[in-house]
């Protein structure tokens, strides 16, 4: 049997298609009529109603919200680029072996084979009052009573974050130094450029897809993040994400509608912004 | 613009290079290594005990089958691989632990290994941007290069807009404007098309000469060694198995695997020496004073002015006969033809035994 050409191609985007369609797009188009729905304490009414909107769209929590949101998405972004940029750079240009390379790069990522609420609660053996750092602390004097900040508070959240962000960093930016060849860098050298001046005008601008990507993932996994939130902070910090997940759980579906799709709307903002940075076709392919 | 401005010599603008350029002009070569090793942990080495002197502006091609230690010798000479063991000079000045940029030498490389962000004149300006040089001066000097390669016309395309003799030329501008004492090349003509390898093997040695700095040329290409150099140093088995003027290399081959490396000569055993002897001096047909060797034709090849027989001897061993086309065509002969080979005793040159391989 022939099928002519155009037929076979609908074909074989029709599983993909379908799926998409049925698990996202209707899905999605749901949240957004449920975000225009009446509801009371128990109840969704099929009435037109555009009060969540107002609320999300001119409250000063929904800014004080994402204020933490984006401070989080800031602070993080920073430290795991550092982080990720840095440790890259030495796997990829400073290890000589491949062998030493991948093994390191396993170290980083074998952490992460155990799942979340067990990494979760690991910090507070390292982090909490009678834990590790503290015992540490006050062993040597440097305070006379345990930090209470370790644990429980924005900063704890940070370092889950950052411990759990800076993986694919290192993994995105390294794969963009590794497509760099040796004799690019060699030619730099020939022409006189310091190893800072082969990072600066080199290998920054060609690693450029790869930090595109790997920011991505951290705007996205903190953005769309409530776990660590609300493990690591002990339910003190809210986000633009838990406010979404409190009124879920009050079974305020219209409001928590209307803030989803806000997020969506930010978020893939975001990623368009980003993607401008980076061919993905092209990183896959090559 | 004039190639004579840009001769390294010439147009040094600082003073204290001036100082610098008085004391290298007297120098005797303008690279040469000393016992120079590369081993890559146990085993046999990359490149083993090598010892070579490459006089003043002189266009110099390392050729040798693949892993011979061609390429390894020019990375070392350009400060790319580190040396095990012996001395490196460029200049007379020992560089053998000098970072790339201190040695005076600039290396062309096979993929050309352009800066793939960067348009074809900041490519070319990037070694004056590393240095500090304002944007409006280095561009300006860029783009003197590029006139020199006359890639001017395409100064603001990326690298991967253009086809591989453009990107060649940028890279060879980019490599000219550190004002080399010595530009190393590897294998750089090898991915370019057989038209463009012409045309641009010809400019390489055009610009050697107008600038008067050595040229090392790493190619396993016969013709290409024979067309560009002004000595050739051919490598095997990580040596050097002779290092000549190119005439004395293809006409005195000092062994058997020179002799056939180059090519143009048939290797055979007269009075228990091995010998070469020149293919165009063989002839079909016995003559009287001529020593001489039976065969088959095994192969005919038409090559227009010129015609190239292939014997195979008794023995096994494949003899060639380079005749001209009149002559063939007053002989005639056919594949599957017993013929003699035949050859005047005085073109014999005596080779250096050496074990087999």
């Amino acid at each position: 049997m022939k099928l002519n050409p155009k037929a076979v191609s609908l074909l074989q985007v029709a599983p993909m298609g379908i799926i998409f369609t049925a698990m996202v797009l209707v899905p999605l188009l749901i949240i957004i009529v449920v975000s225009f729905l009446d509801y009371d304490f128990a109840r969704v009414f099929p009435e037109i109603y555009l009060g969540s909107w107002q609320d999300v769209l001119t409250s000063q929590l929904t800014l004080d919200l994402y204020e933490t949101t984006f401070k989080f998405v800031a602070i993080v972004w920073v430290i795991t680029f550092s982080l990720g940029f840095s440790i890259a750079y030495f796997l990829v240009f400073h290890v000589r072996t491949l062998q030493i390379r991948l093994m390191l790069l396993a170290a980083i990522a074998i952490p992460f084979w155990t799942s979340g609420p067990i990494r979760a609660v690991a910090w507070v053996p390292l982090l909490g009052r009678e834990g590790l750092v503290n015992q540490a602390l006050l062993g040597l004097g440097i305070v006379d009573q345990p930090v209470a900040w370790l644990m429980y508070s924005e900063f704890a959240i940070l370092v889950a974050y950052i411990h759990l962000l800076t993986m694919p960093m290192v993994i995105t930016i390294s794969n963009s130094m590794m497509k760099i060849p040796g004799s690019i860098i060699q030619a730099a050298q020939d022409a006189g450029a310091s190893e800072f001046q082969i990072i600066r005008e080199i290998i920054l601008p060609l690693a450029r897809p790869g930090i595109a990507i790997g920011t991505i993932f951290v705007v996205t996994a903190v953005m769309g993040d409530f776990f660590i939130v609300k493990t690591m902070s002990g339910g003190q910090v809210n986000t633009a994400t838990m406010a979404i997940v409190t009124e879920l759980n009050a079974f305020q579906y219209p409001p928590a509608a209307a803030k989803s799709v806000l997020m969506l709307a930010i978020v893939l903002g975001l990623v368009a912004l980003l993607l401008r940075f980076a061919d993905i076709r092209k990183e896959l392919t090559k | 613009m004039n190639l004579s401005q840009l001769k390294p010599k010439a147009a040094l603008p600082e003073p204290e290079k001036t100082h610098l350029k008085q004391a290298t002009q007297g120098h005797r070569f303008d690279a040469e290594l000393v016992a120079v090793t590369k081993s890559y942990g146990p085993g046999a080495p990359a490149v083993d005990d090598i010892s070579l002197r490459i006089p003043r502006g002189s266009y110099c091609c390392l050729l040798g089958p693949s892993g011979c230690g061609k390429s390894t010798t020019l990375r070392m000479l350009a400060g790319h691989e580190d040396v095990t063991e012996g001395a490196i000079l460029i200049h007379d000045e020992e560089v053998t632990h000098k970072l790339p940029v201190d040695r005076g030498t600039s290396m062309m490389f096979q993929d050309y290994a352009l800066f793939p962000h960067l348009s074809s004149l900041d490519n070319v300006a990037f070694s004056l941007k590393v240095r500090g040089v304002a944007t409006t001066e280095r561009r300006k000097q860029a783009r003197a290069y590029l006139e020199l390669v006359q890639m001017d016309h395409l100064a603001d395309r990326l690298p991967n807009q253009l086809s591989g003799g453009q990107q060649q030329r940028v890279a060879l501008a980019r490599s000219l404007i550190t004002r080399p004492k010595v530009l190393l090349l590897d294998e750089p003509l090898s991915a370019l098309d057989p038209f463009l390898r012409i045309k641009m093997r010809s400019e390489l040695k055009r610009i050697q000469k107008e600038l008067g700095i050595s040229f090392i040329h790493v190619t396993h290409s016969q013709d290409e060694a024979l067309a560009l150099s002004d000595m050739i140093v051919v490598m095997n088995d990580a040596k050097i198995m002779q290092a000549a003027p190119v005439r004395e290399v293809f006409e005195t081959p000092t062994n058997a695997f020179v002799a056939r490396f180059l090519g143009g000569q048939n290797v055979l055993t007269s009075d228990t020496h091995q010998v070469s002897v020149r293919t165009d001096r063989c002839r079909l047909g016995r003559s009287p004073g001529m020593r001489s060797l039976e065969g088959q034709i095994a192969m005919i090849e038409y090559q227009g002015n010129l015609v190239r027989i292939t014997l195979q001897t008794t023995l096994g061993d494949e003899m060639t006969v380079l005749q001209s086309d009149t002559e063939y065509f007053a002989q005639n002969p056919q594949i599957g033809d017993t013929a003699v080979m035949s050859w005047h005793p005085s073109d014999e040159h005596v080779l250096d035994p050496m074990q087999a391989g």
